[in-house]
């Protein structure tokens, strides 16, 4: 369920589903089960025998490699679902030119496809999509054929341009970044089924899959809460976890942000109630500036933590080199 | 390459230039190029020329028109007897002309399968120039269906997924994505078709006969020289010959003066 006016962002792998969600929704495939309904009309139910084919469907599709006819001219290309749809020569023209200044892309209407930058492609894809004013916008990976850095100056340009829509709006990416940026709603799909949905902070606060957490770059552990000798205490299959008060006991997932994470050249004394040892896989500078240092540690449970540069410096740390994690009970997070 | 491969290929190569090419040679040089512009302007074989061009033009239309939704339906749908169609199709460049021929007078001659029923409208096909279209779009038809269906099959499915999209009905997308798409191999197959059909002979001779100004193209005119002007039926044969090549060169040429409009065409040759 999407609503108008929303970026609904669909992330996951490659090959868990994503393109074949949009090819369904924009009529390119069919179902075996499942309803799809736009703005109260039913497009597809397998059950009743409706499919309306996707021509005749309120929806805008802008596909991985933008697909613009090599045969025709921008203009022409962004003409295109207006001619289709009937609309008059002259209406036409108007609706186009300003489809094409507001793109930026206005001195281009005369160029055919193959002599367009990819930035250039992608605007072009968007603009024809777009002026034909759809209900419902389906972006597929718009950002991910572009080169670095074309790839940051429209990604600011997107973020702004789907801000002033009124559409509802799919958007499917691989891109942890991209989904944080562009997810007013992020739907998470893992192998064909989705396994979870909410705004970004539900996602970074409530993990509900390891994919998930690796996502938001948290920590997440599943297991049965209960009471142990020093408190409470969520068993996992990795081992024991201090947490705190988790309520009633059964089956919980703990969240444990890595700033909460300490790292320990040999075993600690002290307060800190969770402490798992294992070597340091990676060391990998967090942008933009590098101050902090994500540490992903093959402990087990696997844990990622975050510290600041003069820590790893301090305790001289390396990849391979083995080290003790602790963090109190205080800074983990339960919920269900 | 290593000398006796090279050695091979050279070979071949000198083989087959030997037969086809000496022969052809053969025609060019046997008459005199003086001699040869004035038999070109005689009144026979401007005859059977004018009328071999008209034939072959109108046959080559009629193909075009019955064959390209054919092609389209051959290329984007499966339905229960495609296979019978496509070998149905595909018969007349197998099939020996004469016995083409002979088929086509048993279904349209005077008392054949549709003849009768054409007789009572007055309308008798067999030996009028209606009869040498007919002949000529028959053999010459599989020669332009399978190039346009090629050509639209090889259209790529995302510009029709994305046609689609853009709220074209299959039709808008046949016009204006498909086709445009696909024009290069049709001209091709039409090509191909129309040089077929200039140079038919047996279905014509044996379904339309032999009559000078009606029926009597130049391959009919060709044969009919070689029994008493052996010089006449080589001019004849050189103008023939200069016209297959002639189409055949522009097949050729046509993708470099086309190319740039279809450069990002689905990336196959």
């Amino acid at each position: 369920m999407a609503e108008r006016g929303v970026t609904t962002v669909i992330v996951g792998e490659s090959g868990a589903g994503k393109t074949s969600l949009l090819r369904l929704a924009a009529g390119l495939d069919q179902p075996e089960r499942g309803r799809i309904v736009l703005d109260g009309k039913v497009y597809v139910d397998p059950d009743v025998g409706i499919l309306v084919p996707a021509w005749q469907r309120d929806v805008g599709y802008v596909a991985q490699d933008y697909s613009l006819f090599p045969h025709l001219t921008v203009e022409q290309n962004v003409a295109f679902g207006l001619r289709a749809g009937g609309t008059g020569r002259g209406a036409i023209a108007t609706r186009v030119a300003e489809t094409l200044r507001r793109a930026g892309i206005a001195e281009l209407a005369g160029r055919k496809p193959a002599m367009l930058s990819g930035g250039q492609q992608q605007r072009a894809a968007l603009a024809r999509a777009l002026v034909l004013e759809p209900a419902l916008l389906l972006l597929d990976e718009p950002l991910a054929a572009l080169d670095l850095q074309t790839r940051r100056l429209l990604r600011g340009e997107l973020r702004e341009l789907l801000r002033t829509l009124h559409c509802v709006t799919l958007y499917v990416t691989h891109s942890p970044l991209e989904a944080l940026l562009f997810g007013d709603r992020i739907v998470v799909i893992e192998g064909g089924r989705v396994t979870q949905t909410g705004t970004r902070d539900d996602l970074l606060r409530h993990p509900r899959s390891r994919y998930v957490a690796e996502l938001m770059g948290t920590n997440l552990f599943a297991g049965h809460a209960g009471v142990g000798a020093e408190g409470a205490v969520v068993r996992t299959g990795d081992g024991d976890l201090a947490v705190s008060d988790p309520g009633e006991p059964g089956e919980v997932y703990v969240t444990v942000d890595p700033r909460q994470i300490t790292l320990h050249p040999h075993r600690p004394e002290g307060s800190a109630q969770n402490v798992f040892s294992g070597p340091i896989l990676e060391l990998a500078p967090e942008p933009p500036s590098g101050e902090r240092i994500r540490v992903i540690l093959g402990t087990r449970p696997p844990l990622v933590a975050e510290v600041t540069r003069e820590a790893v410096a301090t305790l001289s740390l390396r990849e391979g080199m083995t080290v003790h994690a602790s963090f109190k009970a205080t800074g983990t997070r339960t919920y269900r | 390459m290593s000398l006796p491969f090279r050695l091979l290929l050279g070979l071949a190569v000198a083989g087959l230039l030997l037969l086809l090419g000496l022969p052809l040679a053969s025609v060019v040089t046997r008459v005199p190029p003086a001699e040869l512009l004035s038999r070109m302007t005689e009144p026979a074989l401007l005859e059977a020329l004018r009328l071999s061009l008209v034939t072959s033009a109108a046959a080559t239309g009629l193909v075009v028109l019955l064959g390209l939704p054919v092609a389209y339906l051959l290329a984007s749908r499966v339905f229960p007897g495609k296979r019978l169609l496509e070998v149905l199709i595909e018969l007349p460049m197998v099939l020996p002309p004469t016995v083409a021929g002979l088929a086509l007078l048993l279904a349209f001659g005077r008392n054949g399968l549709a003849g009768r029923s054409l007789a009572l409208v007055g309308l008798s096909i067999p030996f009028s120039t209606l009869a040498v279209v007919l002949a000529q779009a028959f053999i010459a038809a599989p020669f332009f269906i399978s190039a346009a269906r090629a050509g639209l099959s090889e259209v790529d499915p995302r510009y029709l997924d994305a046609a689609a999209t853009l709220r074209a009905s299959p039709a808008h997308t046949l016009l204006r994505v498909m086709l445009p798409l696909a024009l290069p191999s049709m001209l091709a197959g039409a090509a191909m078709s129309w040089a077929r059909a200039l140079g038919e002979f047996g279905a014509t001779i044996t379904f339309a006969g032999n009559l000078p100004g009606v029926t009597q193209t130049m391959p009919l005119a060709v044969y009919v020289a070689l029994q008493r002007d052996v010089d006449a039926a080589v001019a004849m044969s050189v103008v023939l010959l200069a016209l297959a090549a002639g189409i055949l060169l522009s097949v050729r040429l046509a993708p470099s003066w086309l190319g740039p409009i279809y450069r990002a065409r689905a990336g196959r040759r």
